[in-house]
């Protein structure tokens, strides 16, 4: 077990200011915000890509090694076969080659991907390129999963593929810490949200009480603001 | 009638297929060294690293007669490699040929891995990977583009003269490549001769890139 994990302090640059959080197993987490509100600078800082300007970032355990993963955005996939840049993957990770095989079979049936994994990665559509990311970052099956904006560029059918995965891995037992300015999306998925604004979290609340009664101002205008285009 | 009989030379074949092998032999071996050295110094950071970047890029306008004449004082009976007898083989031609071809595909593939490496570079840290092996996925990642850096590199080394002359020795039936010929044989007039070798030096340089522009474009279309 590597949660909870703990940040103190943790600022970076102008982007984010000073903030403790502590992120426990259980309830997936929305991050909420609008865009330039630091969503994503908080998640690689949790995730490890970033290092913070001040302040520190520590898991219960002491190596949090491959025990959570991340997708974003837009996925970068290898120049090879789906099944390849899962395989790539737990390659990476020093799964052995026979386990290999057995493991991305699994994380590709998991995203209904089994039929078209010999094909070229990238000239899959962009709902099955997020797919495969998922799949990838799910293959070693982390305790936590970080995922940042992961249908941003997505049309409905494909972000309701993708929310039905996620719900999947969350049932599974995985720690959900995602990423998102959609509204829908965040009550279809989450728990409980952070709300982050310019740079601030300004609330944290379980989902149902954020958005009935929201405790911030900042809180109430976004939700406000945001709800036509639910 | 006189490209005829000149097409029906083994003479020229012989000459034409020693300077096929010089030049891909160069062009091979340079690759093979270049590709992984242009990714390491993409994707590494070390101290001096911008004046390697500097002088990297400044040895791809290295003079053949220069580098020609350092490998003839490397190689020369007296030299420190003079033991080796290389000195006007067809081997000392290629080592020459890769010293002025190395820089060429180093140079251009650590432009392309830099590239890559900004989108790239995210997911692999992501996914835990680092350092040379990071460099190599991006490296056999963007193989195809890659091809360029190569025929850029195949181009310097089929054109060039001055080196192979000064290490090779233009020796008939040892050394005598294409461009030694025909700088030979202009000079001593014969201009048709010269003229032929010319064209076919120009065709095989084009029915090469002809054929690396069509694998490039099929796995283009293949892996997107």
């Amino acid at each position: 077990m590597i949660l909870p994990l703990r940040l103190e302090n943790v600022s970076f640059r102008e982007i984010l200011k000073p903030l403790s959080l502590e992120i426990e197993a259980g309830p997936s987490t929305i991050i909420l915000g609008a865009n330039g509100a630091g969503k994503s600078v908080l998640m690689r800082i949790m995730h490890g890509l970033l290092a913070p300007s001040t302040g520190s970032v520590s898991w219960q355990g002491n190596d949090p090694g491959r025990s959570q993963a991340m997708v974003f955005q837009r996925p970068v996939m290898l120049r090879r076969s789906a099944y390849a840049n899962v395989s790539y993957a737990l390659k990476v990770a020093g799964v052995p080659a026979k386990e290999r095989e057995r493991l991305a079979a699994e994380a590709l049936d998991e995203v209904g991907l089994r039929q078209i994994a010999h094909r070229p990665a990238r000239v899959l559509s962009g709902g099955e390129q997020q797919r495969l990311a998922l799949a990838r970052a799910w293959a070693l099956h982390p305790e936590v999963l970080f995922l940042d904006e992961p249908t941003a560029n997505l049309d409905p059918g494909a972000t309701r593929e993708i929310e039905t995965i996620i719900k999947a891995f969350d049932a599974a037992g995985t720690k959900i810490v995602m990423s998102t300015h959609n509204l829908g999306q965040a009550r279809r998925l989450g728990d409980e949200v952070l709300y982050l604004h310019e740079g601030r979290i300004v609330e944290r609340a379980p989902i149902e009480r954020f958005f009935a009664q929201p405790g911030t101002p900042e809180a109430r205008a976004f939700i406000k603001g945001e709800l036509p285009w639910v | 009638m006189l490209y005829i009989t000149l097409l029906d030379d083994p003479r020229l074949w012989q000459i034409v297929a020693l300077s096929l092998a010089v030049s891909l032999s160069a062009v091979a071996i340079a690759t093979l060294v270049g590709m992984p050295l242009g990714a390491a110094i993409a994707v590494g950071r070390f101290p001096g690293r911008q004046a390697v970047i500097v002088l990297l890029n400044a040895l791809m306008g290295l003079p053949p007669v220069v580098v020609g004449l350092f490998i003839y004082l490397l190689l020369s009976r007296a030299g420190p490699l003079g033991e080796l007898g290389l000195l006007f083989t067809p081997q000392a031609m290629v080592i020459a040929q890769t010293v002025l071809v190395l820089p060429i595909i180093a140079a251009l593939a650590r432009q392309s891995v830099e590239d890559a490496w900004r989108e790239y570079e995210e997911q692999l840290r992501s996914l835990g990977v680092h350092g040379l092996r990071g460099a190599l996925t991006v490296l056999w990642d963007i193989r195809f583009s890659l091809l360029t850096a190569v025929l850029a590199g195949l181009g310097r080394a089929s054109a060039e003269v001055g080196a192979v002359m000064i290490v090779g020795g233009n020796i008939d039936g040892v050394t005598r490549v294409m461009t030694t010929t025909i700088a030979l044989e202009t000079s001593k007039g014969d201009l048709p001769l010269a003229l032929g070798l010319g064209v076919v030096l120009i065709a095989i340089v084009l029915a090469l890139n002809a054929a690396a522009h069509l694998v490039k474009e099929a796995a283009q279309r293949r892996f997107g």
